[in-house]
């Protein structure tokens, strides 16, 4: 009992992780709580009951004997098979409900269903029917858009997207705006307006980490990837490439700016090459 | 002092296999010489990993790549991954400790096959040194242990064809020595021996060669499909050829996942010999540690796609490997808890042996815990090819079967050349080997967690301290063989004299001189039907109360 005490209390005084900078970083922050939970319970538990018989049970001076010829127990083992079977189905069932709220289980057929929707098929990227095509023979989570309970996401949702064309080569992302004509080598995103990146990669396979926003999507070659998170804390994350693509695999990083409304508005307006472009953010929020 | 390691057997018939020291050179068809063969050499190549494993830490000791060069960098990462898995733990725990073993574990006096054992180690030594040999000829493989394409079809091509045709001879020896332990562990039995009288290791072994047979040979395709793409410059893998990338990830993990059980399940095995015999207790549910295997054997198949959730899977696929992947945790929680059992009420002995296969309980339970939580969809998107991974995969790998290969060569050296190894320099060995694992292992969970990928030769600046402890850590680690080495090598020549069986063991190998003859036994084999019946008879003490406090102490 002062076991599982303890150990939902660690688990909910643990602050190992980065801050949490998107819409779905917290809801990860409560899993992670759950899980680190649970895993101090087991590991202090056998830690301390492996300590004990070491101790307890050990062999003394000039002792010869054996211990007790217990060959085994079938209530006992039938317990310690249904106790994790149980404790596994709760954590599956949970973390299931939490990608869930992350959006990751939205059905296919729904247009913003995609965090990983790639197709197959040769065709260009930039083509729309391509990219909704995508969306429908599926993939996974996209983790904004969908309206959250308990995190106040409901107005923050109603903003349009932003959308950013992502490139990833040895070494180094590009990211194009094509709502402005923009091309930069940091993302600049705006607090509170979700953002969906259209990802490809050029030569090998890279992945895109944020690790603020718990977010990470491998970029695979000739599968268009589409990865959308609304950041929800302004401020300057690192971009990481977390796949091995070659000798400058560990300096190919670059920076998510999130703005605050209006200073994103000027570095839009600052940066617009495009002739007739609305800033995104800035018409409706800003 | 002139006799060589180890002391030769007074009784050799005569014929045409070398006797004394030259056997273990030679193509010795007696499964203890394999056997011994085997280790040596993984041990040597141990060392090489180990040698790689250091200069990887020295290079991140500083936040810049400063060391060695970023291609040198990849190539090292590259090789260490291969070398240990493929080279020290999978011949180490399956080749060395299976064919010294299960001959006797069964009634045998050799392995169902020798010629093909023997073929089976010879193919390591020159696949190794091919490996290694490619560094210096035009440089190694670059595109890590899994080698992924289209990195590994742009990154420079002979060292990643002689990758390929090394990891290809390995897992060539593999299946051979896989088809060997399952003929023995199934027809070489002793008459009268049943299945479920067998020592735990031969069930380990006959689900570990399962997994081989079945897995091993995916492998093989995939790597020769993806030669073709390199030196043929076919498609199949090859995206700007109409290949697909994602396929070769799906058939290069449903080797790979299972490999981690090939590393594990006879480390279990081993495990499951070492405690009852220290703790003088039986082995603690031996029917349900049989279907454990079986069902991680069962499972440990279906549950590749976890590797892949941040690649482009379908949710459907996600769900489905998420608790797959999570319900391995309950038949090995079973054998961990059985573990637990045994030791309690026993008389332990706290010598080498038992304090390493304790601290892989340790170890294993910690990896297994991060392992549940990683099979979360959620939570690996997050954790995903990083040093958290990194930290997991080594609590599994060292900390799990490492500590155990240590911990049986201290159980077993006794029977390989019949003199004891120093308890106290083997404690010694423990407690630095322990300490450096942790430091190095535990903080790196920490640094995944907080935005340190893996394989990369520069970092955060941030991360600058924890990745020097990590690197003391693992200073410690190589300071630790010293120990180890100093003991193997004095022990065996003045170490003290074991006798046939110095542990009072029930199991078989003990049942003959110490080092055994070439036959196994002189006159019949023994018919041991209780490998583990140590122990007062139950009738005299309160078998209630045992269970109460058992019951008690499992259920926090």
């Amino acid at each position: 009992m002062a076991l599982v005490l303890s150990g939902l209390w660690i688990g909910q005084n643990v602050d190992i992780l980065p801050a949490a900078a998107s819409l779905n970083a917290p809801i990860y922050d409560q899993l992670f709580r759950v899980l680190f939970s649970i895993g101090s319970i087991l590991f202090i538990g056998i830690f301390g009951l492996l300590i004990f018989s070491l101790i307890r049970f050990r062999r003394r001076e000039g002792e010869t004997g054996d211990g007790v010829a217990v060959e085994g127990n079938l209530q006992l083992e039938i317990f310690w098979t249904a106790i994790p079977a149980v404790v596994v189905l709760f954590v599956g069932i949970y973390s299931y409900d939490i990608y869930d709220r992350m959006g990751g289980m939205v059905p296919l057929s729904d247009p913003h269903s995609m965090h990983g929707a790639m197709m197959t098929s040769q065709g260009s990227d930039s083509d729309v029917s391509a990219v909704i095509q995508a969306s429908v023979l599926g993939t996974p989570p996209e983790p904004s858009e969908r309206i959250w309970g308990g995190i106040g996401s409901g107005q923050v949702s109603a903003a349009p997207t932003l959308p950013v064309e992502v490139t990833a080569l040895q070494f180094a992302f590009l990211f194009h705006y094509p709502q402005g004509d923009i091309t930069s080598g940091e993302l600049h995103v705006q607090k509170g307006q979700p953002v969906e990146l259209r990802m490809e990669a050029r030569d090998v396979i890279h992945a895109f980490w944020v690790p603020e926003f718990r977010l990470k999507q491998d970029i695979i070659p000739g599968q268009p990837t589409l990865l959308s998170f609304t950041p929800i804390k302004a401020g300057s994350y690192p971009i990481i490439c977390a796949e091995l693509c070659g000798p400058y695999h560990g300096g190919m990083r670059s920076t998510v700016v999130v703005h605050e409304p209006d200073e994103f508005a000027t570095w839009f307006e600052k940066n617009n090459t495009a002739t007739v472009a609305i800033a995104p953010g800035a018409s409706t929020t800003g | 002092m002139t006799i060589a390691l180890p002391p030769q057997t007074s009784s050799s018939p005569p014929g045409l296999q070398p006797e004394g020291w030259l056997r273990y050179l030679s193509f010795s068809l007696d499964h203890k010489v394999i056997g011994l063969q085997y280790m040596v050499a993984g041990f040597f190549f141990y060392l090489v990993g180990g040698a790689l494993a250091g200069m990887i830490r020295v290079e991140l000791a500083s936040p810049i790549s400063d060391f060695i060069g970023r291609e040198t960098y990849n190539e090292v990462l590259t090789l260490h991954g291969t070398v240990m898995i493929f080279l020290w733990i999978v011949p180490v725990v399956n080749g060395a400790f299976g064919n010294y073993l299960i001959p006797f574990y069964v009634g045998a006096r050799d392995m169902a096959f020798p010629r093909l054992n023997a073929v089976a180690f010879w193919l390591i030594p020159p696949a190794g040194f091919l490996l290694i040999a490619s560094y210096f000829i035009g440089g190694a493989a670059q595109s890590g242990w899994t080698a992924y394409p289209p990195l590994s079809l742009t990154t420079p091509a002979a060292g990643q064809v002689v990758w390929i045709l090394s990891v290809l001879l390995l897992g060539g020896s593999s299946i051979f020595g896989g088809i060997n332990f399952i003929a023995t562990v199934l027809k070489m039995r002793r008459p009268g021996l049943k299945m479920m009288q067998l020592p735990m290791y031969c069930w380990a072994m006959l689900g570990t060669s399962i997994l081989v047979v079945l897995s091993t040979p995916v492998l093989a395709g995939t790597l020769v499909l993806l030669s073709f793409d390199i030196i043929a410059h076919t498609g199949f893998f090859n995206p700007a050829l109409g290949g697909n990338a994602v396929v070769y990830q799906h058939l290069f993990w449903f080797y790979s996942h299972p490999a981690v059980y090939i590393m594990v399940l006879p480390a279990f095995g081993l495990v499951s010999e070492i405690l009852p015999v220290h703790a003088r207790k039986p082995l603690f549910g031996y029917t349900t540690m049989v279907y454990s295997i079986l069902a991680i054997v069962f499972l440990g198949l279906i549950v590749w796609a976890h590797h892949m959730f941040t690649s482009a899977t379908p949710p459907w696929m996600r769900l489905f490997f998420t608790i797959a992947t999570a319900f391995i945790a309950v038949p090995t929680g079973i054998k961990f808890f059985n573990w637990l059992a045994t030791l309690w009420g026993g008389k332990i002995a706290l010598n080498s042996a038992m304090l390493f296969s304790c601290a892989f309980i340790l170890h294993f339970v910690f990896g297994g815990i991060t392992g549940v939580a990683l099979a979360q969809v959620p939570f690996d998107i997050h954790v995903h090819d990083t040093y958290f991974v990194v930290g997991h995969f080594h609590y599994v790998v060292y900390g799990g079967t490492v500590f155990v290969i240590f911990g049986s060569i201290y159980h077993w050296y006794p029977k390989f050349t019949g003199r004891m190894l120093n308890e106290d320099l083997g404690r010694f060995h423990f407690l630095i080997t322990f300490i450096g694992f942790n430091l190095c292992f535990a903080p790196q969970h920490w640094l995944g967690l907080n935005g340190m990928p893996r394989r990369v030769a520069e970092y955060d600046p941030q991360f600058t301290l924890v990745n020097q402890i990590s690197s003391v850590g693992a200073l410690l680690m190589a300071l630790s063989t010293l120990p180890f080495l100093i003991n193997v090598f004095w022990s065996a020549f003045s170490g003290k004299v074991a006798g046939d069986n110095p542990w009072n063991a029930l199991t078989p190998e003990w049942l003959t001189t110490s080092p055994p003859p070439v036959e196994n036994w002189k006159g019949e084999a023994p018919l041991v039907t209780h490998p583990y019946g140590y122990g007062v008879p139950p009738g005299q003490i309160d078998l209630k109360a045992a269970t109460g406090r058992e019951l008690w102490s499992s259920g926090q």
